[in-house]
């Protein structure tokens, strides 16, 4: 699992994320940050102040509730319950392909360990990422035809990249039965 | 040093036959098969003068019946045997038959028999004894009825599939002197000298087994190709891994020797199984056992000497035009347009070692053996010399056709050599051939004489026995199924004395129908009488043709027998009549007698002949004429007429030529099906692609007739012109006229393009399923 | 599934096995004029068998397979070699040239099995091979030209009957980027002009991108990207 580290990014939504993670149960803060490091931090932990900001932003939109309050205070004794609007908000996020860019693969793979711990469809996701992909090299091939050759190589500079990122997506589709065995257990 | 390198290298090539998975094996396997099929026809050969030598002295063995060796010369005894000939046919079947009345217990046993049937019983060959029992056995069995008391063991006969039976007899002793019965003591008396080989038919011989094995000889070079380009490219591989090229030469006849020692052990099998299978078939009436057929040790041996020493001649003789480089295998040899001059040395120094030897057959009749054999052997193998040159020059120019003619002409024009090494056997075996038939219908004429026999009148001819009535004979014959007509002559001598007499003429009794068919008669009536004038050799016809003079039927003469010496007087007013020939083809002289004019009791005095007219469409009329024969006398065997009469020996070689020719065109077609195979296996991906696209499967299976039909054609008609030059000059060293024999130019290149089509034929189911789309999978 | 409207060729529930091994697997495709349509899936997936059902080079056990409105598993199998040779062309990976034949005579073959006379089955031949830029290999034959140009010479002869169908599974398979990419300008340029559909069967992306639209198929079964979306 090392090699996936290096694609976490502060791109990737932190927010999604982790009410994905709330989709299986209520839980506190302090267990949030646990999970989450577990399946997609490794060894650089999300601070514990990124997760406090998170929950707020996402208790002001409605989409996690307060489930309970431990004794003692302060929101790392808070227990959060995802609300319908944020079951909705997970779903749509998930479903909407991402566009196609490098160093993508870490908000795709959380996409797919999530989707596969909410027990979605994620070989939908990755289908779905999978046909954007091509949309966008379809695009970048007929420019490419149409255009000169710094056209032509800036075009396919994109297209190897993103026949790299096909070519992941691909090897993961092909793995995911193993991969849901590895994060659900 | 330089020893052990090469034993590593030719083991490696060894190990190399039989590696590479199941392609390696089969390879391997066919390999061995073609070999294996050429060693197993060369062990029949070396066989097969052993097996005729065995046969000749079981048939001398058995010998009994001699003219002159009769009576007179044994007397009866304790251990005399009286035998008589009761051979039969069935259908075209000869069935050697003896009747056997021992005269005292130590008379002696044929071989092959334990104990001497009694009157109405027999023994009888296994062959015979399955016939009977057969359904289609049954009219034989109404002429044998003899209950079948035990079976005659094998070396009482000279053939697995032989008919054979011996029976017992009674009353011989009465017919001894006259009837073909012979009184003898042993079995196997000697013949005489034997006669020295006819100079003409010891060509034959020799002709025909060069003809015979050189195609086996080509046979076995074109097999341990198989599989070449493949083996090329694994050198080539070799050669990458750094073994240098001299190496790699001996590895790659290290592989051939593989194929051809792994050939041996197939043709001993092959051989070993082809024995028994002759035990059980009949090849043009001759059959074998299987113990006859033992090669000599010593040709066995060189047999196995040869032919991996010629396995590995061959691949180093057909990588001499090729480098094989580490990146492939570079072939010198394909730029380099054949020349012409040396392949037309062969056929040249052929006929320049045949030519001396001109006109020698009738002369001194001395053939020089090492001169004709090589002389043969260079002819023919010009025929492979030639044929790669003529094949490429001809391609080369092959116009334009349909798609499935310009697939396979652009194919052999790439590869004219490898479809010239594939007919090069079938070219040389009917070149031999064409030869061979055109020697022996050149010389046929000597060995071969017309009977004169008229079979538009008549098909069979019955001899009734001595004073036998003309008459219930006739009609029993007149009722037998498939008799259309029956001409029935009783037929004598006379003479003007009863004793001694000078003079003497032919008398033939029969009715007006029945003696228009031996003369020309001016009109005749019953009562009438014609003497014949003009016959060759009667003189005496016309002295004796006076009116009222008393004439002696059957007279006797000083010291013999008294004979029945019927008077007959010469009638005036006899008539004349034209000799002509008569059914049998002679000129029948004397008088011609209607019944009415002559006196009952001359019947005595006369023997009874009967020429019946058959009607072909009843099946087999022959033997319903045989039983009706054996009704009247079980020893009574009708002749059934041929036109034409071959010498015995004559036949014996004809028919070596035919079961030869047989194994070497069906082994040459299984060659020719396996390359095919393999080159169809090679194109596999090919030959999908083109049925996706929609090519239809008669274009290709037209395809690939054309490209075995054109190389074929080519070589059909160099072998028609090597063979008809061949058979010229050996007609000419026999000292025949040259004489074309075009039925037998057509049908031996008839036969050779119906192997092709056979061939074709069988590939076309391979190649339908190798046009499945399963050939376009790539993994 | 029904055939969509103005599909030109169509495939509905498609099976086939061969033994054992099932290649497809309730597959369905569908495909209109003048569109290209890549096939991609991993090895062994049944895209291949795919491309074979419906070129009607192999009848599936099961399914219907409609071409300009007639079901193909009515036609016999002259019917549908006539078919194949007449609407229908193909390029694939490797071994497709007659190695014999010259290139200009392997562009024309489709022609002469249609029965056009050789001379002009060979002039038609070479106008494809110039727009293929390849008609300086006419005397040559395949095993004298480099891959990138052979598969040229194929993708001349399967335009050169003007096929309103082309099929091309793995046509880049052998070849560098460059030539890949060269002969697929060339195939769908050549394609587009001539309103023909092209079903792609590839394993590569930057290929694929040269379609229009996309299907994947994994163990028999394919998925119409564009309905993912």
């Amino acid at each position: 699992m090392r090699g996936i580290h290096p694609m976490y990014s502060p791109l990737m939504s932190i927010g999604h994320t982790l009410l994905g993670l709330l989709e299986s149960g209520p839980c506190h803060g302090y267990d949030l940050k646990r999970a989450f490091d577990e399946k997609f931090g490794h060894d650089r932990p999300l601070h514990y102040g990124q997760v406090y900001s998170t929950m707020s932003r996402l208790l002001k939109n409605g989409l996690v509730e307060v489930d309970g309050i431990e004794p003692g205070g302060g929101p790392e004794r808070k227990r959060y319950a995802i609300t319908e609007a944020g079951v909705t908000d997970v779903q749509r996020w998930l479903a909407t392909p991402e566009k196609p860019e490098p160093y993508l693969q870490s908000t795709l793979y959380t996409k797919v360990v999530l989707a596969l711990l909410t027990r979605r469809d994620a070989g939908d996701i990755l289908d779905t990422q999978r046909a954007e992909h091509l949309r966008m090299m379809r695009i970048l091939t007929d420019r490419k035809r149409r255009g000169d050759l710094a056209d032509q190589l800036i075009c396919d500079h994109a297209l190897f990249h993103l026949e790299a990122d096909l070519r992941w997506l691909e090897l993961t589709a092909a793995r995911l039965e193993k991969l849901a065995e590895v994060v659900t257990k | 040093m330089r020893v052990r390198q090469w034993w590593r290298d030719l083991a490696m090539g060894v190990r190399f036959a039989f590696a590479g998975g199941r392609e390696g094996w089969m390879r391997a396997v066919l390999t061995a098969v073609g070999v294996g099929l050429g060693v197993a026809l060369l062990l029949l050969t070396t066989a097969l003068p052993n097996a005729l030598a065995v046969r000749d002295d079981r048939a001398a063995a058995r010998n009994d019946l001699y003219y002159g060796d009769t009576e007179t010369k044994v007397s009866r005894s304790d251990h005399s045997l009286l035998i008589t000939n009761a051979d039969t046919a069935f259908r075209d079947q000869y069935v050697r038959g003896r009747e056997l009345e021992p005269e005292g217990p130590r008379a002696p046993l044929p071989p092959g028999v334990e104990e001497f049937p009694a009157r109405g019983e027999m023994v009888v060959s296994p062959a015979l004894k399955d016939l009977l029992e057969s359904g289609s056995g049954k009219l034989l069995r109404e002429r044998l009825p003899q209950r079948i008391v035990g079976t005659i063991g094998e070396s009482g006969l000279i053939g697995s599939a032989e008919l054979a039976f011996y029976r017992g007899g009674q009353g011989l002793a009465e017919k001894l002197g006259g009837g073909g019965v012979a009184r003898i003591e042993k079995f196997g008396l000697s013949q005489g000298a034997s006669e020295d080989m006819d100079p003409v038919l010891l060509l034959l011989i020799l002709v025909v087994f060069v003809v015979l094995l050189m195609p086996v000889a080509v046979f076995i070079a074109a097999a341990v190709r198989f599989g070449g380009e493949r083996r090329d490219r694994r050198l080539a591989a070799l050669r990458l891994v750094g073994s240098d090229s001299r190496s790699t030469r001996r590895i790659a006849a290290g592989e051939a020797l593989a194929g051809s020692l792994l050939g041996l052990v197939f043709g001993a099998g092959f051989f070993l199984i082809g024995r028994q299978v002759a035990g059980s078939v009949e090849v043009y009436d001759i059959s074998v056992y299987p113990s006859y057929l033992n090669p000599s040790p010593v040709l066995a041996l060189l047999v196995g000497l040869a032919v991996p020493a010629a396995a590995v001649l061959v691949t180093l003789f057909a990588l001499r035009g090729v480098v094989i480089e580490p990146l492939g295998v570079v072939r010198t040899a394909k730029p380099a347009r054949r020349r012409l001059w040396w392949r037309l040395l062969l056929p040249l120094g052929g006929l320049a070692m045949l030519y001396p030897m001109v006109g020698q057959g009738r002369d001194e009749g001395d053939f020089n053996q090492y001169l004709v054999t090589g002389g043969v052997v260079l002819l023919l193998v010009g025929v492979t010399a030639l044929l790669p040159w003529i094949v490429e020059a001809v391609v080369a120019r092959l116009g334009s056709g349909g798609v499935a003619w310009q697939l396979a002409v652009r194919r052999l024009q790439l590869s004219s050599g490898t479809a010239a090494r594939m007919v090069n056997g079938i070219a040389v075996a009917v070149a031999g051939a064409i030869a061979l038939q055109m020697l022996f219908a050149g010389v046929e004429s000597d060995y071969t004489k017309r009977t004169g026999y008229d079979v538009s009148l008549a098909q069979m001819q019955v001899t009734l026995g001595d004073g036998e009535p003309l008459g219930p004979s006739v009609e029993k014959f007149r009722r037998t199924e498939g008799v259309r007509q029956v001409y029935a002559y009783s037929g004598g001598y006379v003479g003007e004395r009863r004793t001694d007499p000078v003079l003497g003429t032919q008398v033939t009794v029969a009715d007006c129908a029945s003696l228009r068919e031996v003369a020309t008669l001016p009109s005749c009536r019953d009562g009438d009488v014609f003497a014949v004038r003009g016959a060759d050799y009667d003189t005496d016809t016309q002295k004796l043709a006076k009116g009222g003079r008393t004439l002696y039927l059957d007279p006797s003469y000083e010291g013999d027998v008294k004979n029945s010496e019927v008077p007959w007087v010469v009638p005036s007013g006899m008539k004349q009549a034209q000799t002509r020939p008569d059914p049998t083809g002679s000129e029948r002289g004397g008088f011609l007698i209607t019944p009415k004019a002559l006196p009952a009791a001359a019947d005595a005095a006369l023997e009874g002949q009967l020429y019946l007219k058959l009607d072909e469409s009843v099946p087999d009329v022959r033997d319903l004429v045989r039983n009706t024969a054996a009704t009247i006398d079980p020893l009574r065997e009708p002749m059934v007429w041929q036109s034409v009469q071959r010498a015995d020996r004559y036949t014996a070689i004809r028919t070596g030529l035919f079961v030869g020719a047989a194994c070497v065109l069906a082994l040459i077609g299984a060659s020719l099906l396996v390359s095919q195979l393999e080159q169809l296996r090679e194109r596999k991906r090919l030959l999908s692609a083109l049925v996706a696209f929609g090519t239809r499967r008669r274009t290709l299976s037209l395809s690939v007739l054309w490209q075995t039909a054109i190389p074929i054609a080519l070589g059909l008609l160099l072998a028609s012109v090597v063979g008809l030059t061949l058979g010229a000059v050996l007609l000419r060293m026999a000292g025949n006229g040259v004489r074309v024999d075009w039925p037998s130019v057509l049908s031996m290149t008839g036969v050779g393009a119906a192997v092709v089509l056979v061939v074709t034929l069988l590939s076309v189911p391979p190649l339908l399923r190798l046009m499945r789309p399963d050939g376009l999978r790539t993994e | 599934m029904t055939a969509p409207a103005g599909s030109l060729l169509a495939a509905d529930e498609l099976r086939k096995a061969y033994g054992p091994t099932v290649a497809l697997d309730g597959a369905e495709f569908s495909i209109h004029p003048g569109e290209v349509v890549a096939v991609m899936g991993p090895s062994g997936s049944g895209k291949s068998t795919l491309l074979h059902c419906l070129a009607g080079i192999v009848p599936p056990d099961s399914g219907s397979i409609t071409y300009n409105g007639r079901e193909m598993a009515t036609m016999n199998d002259a019917q549908r070699s006539a078919l194949r040779r007449s609407d229908f062309g193909f390029v694939f990976q490797f071994g497709q040239l007659v190695p014999e034949l010259t290139c200009v005579e392997n562009v024309a073959l489709p022609l002469r099995l249609n029965g056009t006379s050789r001379k002009e089955a060979e002039r038609t031949a070479l106008g494809w091979m110039e727009r293929l830029e390849v008609d300086d290999l006419r005397k040559k034959r395949p095993g004298e030209v480099s891959g990138g140009q052979g598969q040229r010479v194929a993708v001349a002869r399967s335009l050169v009957t003007n096929p309103r169908v082309l099929f091309a599974d793995e046509p880049t398979g052998a070849l560098d980027s460059l030539n890949g990419e060269r002969v697929m300008e060339l195939l769908t340029d050549a394609a587009r002009s001539t309103n023909a559909a092209v079903v792609l069967v590839t394993h590569e992306a930057r290929v694929a991108a040269y379609s229009d639209r996309e299907i994947v198929v994994r163990d028999g079964k394919s998925r119409d990207m564009e309905r993912v979306v």
